[in-house]
């Protein structure tokens, strides 16, 4: 049929360029925004740029990490197997926005705001992990993202094994879910948007929880018989 | 907007006044939505004349007020004081406005009149803010009576020599600047004088972040945010100060305090 050779063809020659530049794409944007400010020229950073800067990177990570949350789902609605191919793709760059988020928060704020010193910025993250829920949780969240970064190329997969490498990525749910926390606690007063967002990781869940309870109440079948 | 006849003081801030676009375009006013640019966009929407504002509690005279009948616009006066967010930013800001305790001594309050609650404009039609329930709206703000009877306590009908933009709090709003802005209640329809200690908004939301006091205090970490300094808006992205007890105001208000533990009375 013609309708799937060319998306066929998509898949093969264009699904995984298309995703890096969607993926680069938030990250450019920020970069060119910064490259007009730092010149003078009118740009879309606002009268906060920093506070911008960080609210952009976070949302951006946070909502590329439920993106790659939907992939499954996304494959058993549409029966589109190729969408597989980026599923580890989507996942780092959630991983990199969060490190530029983190990078972000540590040179434009603690860096600064210690009178750019080294020491002064270090201790300062420690006042905020232990002080600061909100914080708490981002950096459990992305350590927790660290060693699925790691593991996300596919000499690394094929090193641990699928069984002991789905084992470790299974700890994106609880990740996701203190992301999302993360987000709740920062702002303030009761906003609609970490409802969302957690609303949206919620049904991403559910949906998971539905498969696997269906997964487990089936007959497991024993061997091929016929 | 229109220009407004007032005055010059000696309230003078050492440093640059904020650009009047970040002064207009960088807001807290969640009763048009949580975004910094929400109020610029939404406030056109709140109607501001006619405005009248109702006088309630231990005072003399209450009752419903005409704005004109509670400010005596030839007698403005420009203030430039420093507003310091609890969110760890600041501007400098050329207030017009008249003292609140002027205003609020023609009220005659009684000496049952310990504290001073504001309550902000509620209209879920021209505030599509509120129809979310980011606070328990209205807004709600409060001062002990001494502290509005301060002299640096202000109320403001206009900045930049002209009337005050919605967004700022138009018609009418208070500045309280050694304290967190969002004491500095905007857009006020309800003066009460109280007995007890009247509910403000954000302790109400959160009480181990949000004081009754919410004085400026560079000592107190903040569950949110360190206080120590604080971004300045419009002085270029990397722009930041020390961020002084009583946000710079300490000789004028330091007295209010005498022996409070200003810590635990946040």
């Amino acid at each position: 049929m013609a309708k799937n050779a060319v998306l066929r063809s998509f898949a093969k020659d264009w699904l995984k360029p298309l995703t890096f530049w969607a993926l680069a794409l938030p990250g450019l944007w920020l970069g060119w925004q910064w490259g007009l400010l730092l010149s003078g020229a009118p740009h879309d950073l606002g009268f906060n740029p920093i506070e911008k800067t960080h609210r952009f990177l976070g949302d951006t990570a946070l909502r590329i990490l439920l993106i790659s949350l939907a992939v499954t789902p996304f494959r058993d609605l549409t029966r589109w197997l190729p969408i597989m191919k980026v599923r580890r793709r989507i996942g780092l760059a959630a991983f990199w926005y969060a490190a530029a988020h983190l990078v972000a928060y540590l040179g434009l704020d603690l860096y600064l705001a210690a009178g750019m010193s080294l020491t002064g910025m270090w201790a300062g993250l420690w006042e905020d992990v232990v002080k600061r829920i909100y914080i708490t949780l981002g950096m459990t969240a992305f350590i927790l993202l660290i060693p699925l970064a790691l593991t996300s190329f596919n000499a690394m997969v094929r090193r641990l094994g699928a069984r002991a490498w789905q084992n470790l990525h299974y700890s994106v749910y609880p990740l996701a879910v203190i992301a999302c926390l993360h987000y709740g606690f920062m702002v303030k007063g009761n906003q609609l948007g970490p409802w969302i967002h957690g609303g949206i990781l919620a049904l991403l869940l559910a949906y998971r929880a539905g498969v696997w309870i269906r997964s487990r109440m089936k007959p497991q079948p024993v061997a091929s018989t016929s | 907007s229109g220009a407004l006849p007032f005055r010059a003081t000696d309230y003078q801030v050492a440093d640059e006044s904020t650009p009047y676009e970040a002064v207009t375009g960088y807001n807290n006013f969640y009763e048009f939505g949580v975004g910094k640019d929400d109020p610029a966009r939404y406030a056109s929407a709140m109607t501001t004349d006619p405005w009248s504002i109702e006088i309630e509690g231990h005072a003399t005279r209450t009752g419903r007020f005409a704005l004109e009948d509670v400010v005596d616009f030839s007698a403005l006066e420009e203030r430039i004081y420093r507003l310091r967010c609890v969110e760890a930013w600041s501007m400098v800001i050329p207030w017009i406005g008249i003292p609140l305790g002027a205003v609020l001594r023609q009220f005659e309050p009684t000496s049952d009149a310990r504290y001073v609650q504001f309550i902000t404009y509620q209209d879920a039609g021209e505030m599509r803010g509120t129809r979310s329930a980011v606070l328990d709206w209205p807004y709600k703000e409060g001062l002990r009576m001494d502290e509005a009877m301060n002299e640096l306590a202000f109320l403001a009908v206009g900045l930049y020599g002209e009337v005050l933009p919605n967004q700022n709090g138009a018609p009418i709003r208070l500045v309280v600047p050694w304290k967190y802005g969002y004491k500095s209640i905007k857009s006020i329809v309800k003066i009460r004088f109280v007995s007890d200690e009247p509910e403000t908004s954000w302790k109400r939301s959160a009480p181990r972040e949000y004081g009754f006091y919410s004085n400026v205090n560079p000592n107190r970490a903040h569950p949110r945010w360190s206080q120590a300094s604080e971004r300045v808006i419009g002085a270029g992205p990397f722009a930041r100060r020390e961020t002084e007890m009583f946000n710079g105001y300490g000789p004028e208000v330091a007295g209010l305090y005498a022996g409070m533990d200003l810590i635990e009375n946040h």
